[in-house]
């Protein structure tokens, strides 16, 4: 189960991500994602991992992916707000090098 | 060899819907060892990392049938093997190289790197146009002072 609320602001969205991150999920989450950010000529992508409770190497591969996307559209991609037990994952993913996470985050 | 406390077998067929089934039922057997919430986490992510290759690569031309069986024993030991019967790896090592995939832009290919980090061994056999078999060990510490107790 997993649920998606997007909050815009301005030329920013921060997309609320509760429930967890897998193969079957990750689908669900980038196609809301994409349309949102998409239609709505979104520049900065804010991915709030607050409510994630359990995500495996999709969830580093969702991340991935939206970075290339907003890439292609001129703009960036933040992970935020990363909850303790995700930290062994992402440190693992290499995603720090990519610079969508802050130092501090993990 | 350590003395075997229980053991389970189930199967399901590779609809990725059922990644999460596999990976919380595993958990739920599993909890007989009295493990940390860490320690289940560890074995939940490499359920789901083993369940999403038969479904992504093993199964990639169609539904098939994953078998799963767990064995627990006294010292806390944990034995997980994920069956398939797809198409087989060709080249193991290939495979297991972090960052390889042939899964497509949103495919870290991380698999295999997350399930060795967070299990304490993994053994990996194949046969093209056979099926795979990922043998994944966890050592559960025994939490066995709990209050003096």
């Amino acid at each position: 189960m997993v649920e998606v609320k997007i909050i815009k602001d301005g030329e920013s969205a921060s997309a609320l991500i509760k429930g967890d991150i897998d193969h079957h999920t990750a689908k669900e989450i980038r196609e809301q994602i994409d349309a949102y950010v998409q239609d709505n000529q979104i520049k900065l992508l804010n991915l709030d991992f607050s409510q994630v409770q359990f995500m495996d190497s999709s969830g580093i591969g969702l991340i991935m992916g939206r970075f290339k996307m907003m890439k292609l559209l001129m703009g960036s991609v933040k992970v935020i707000n990363v909850p303790s037990h995700l930290k062994r994952i992402i440190k693992l993913s290499g995603l720090l090098s990519l610079g969508v996470i802050e130092k501090g985050e993990v | 060899m350590a003395q075997l406390k229980n053991e389970m077998k189930f199967e399901f067929i590779s609809k990725s819907a059922n990644e999460s089934f596999a990976r919380a039922t595993v958990a739920a057997f599993v909890a007989q060892l009295d493990p940390t919430i860490s320690e289940v986490a560890d074995i939940k992510t490499a359920i789901s990392e083993a369940v999403t290759n038969c479904i992504v690569h093993a199964y990639k031309n169609g539904l098939g049938t994953i078998y799963i069986s767990v064995k627990i024993f006294e010292n806390g030991q944990v034995i997980i093997k994920i069956r398939d019967k797809g198409c087989g790896i060709e080249n193991i090592s290939q495979a297991m190289e972090p960052l390889y995939t042939t899964g497509g832009a949103e495919r870290a290919g991380l698999g295999f790197a997350v399930m060795q980090s967070f299990m304490d061994n993994i053994k990996v056999t194949s046969k093209l146009e056979k099926g795979t078999t990922i043998t994944l060990t966890k050592n559960i510490i025994p939490r066995v002072t709990k209050n003096g107790q």
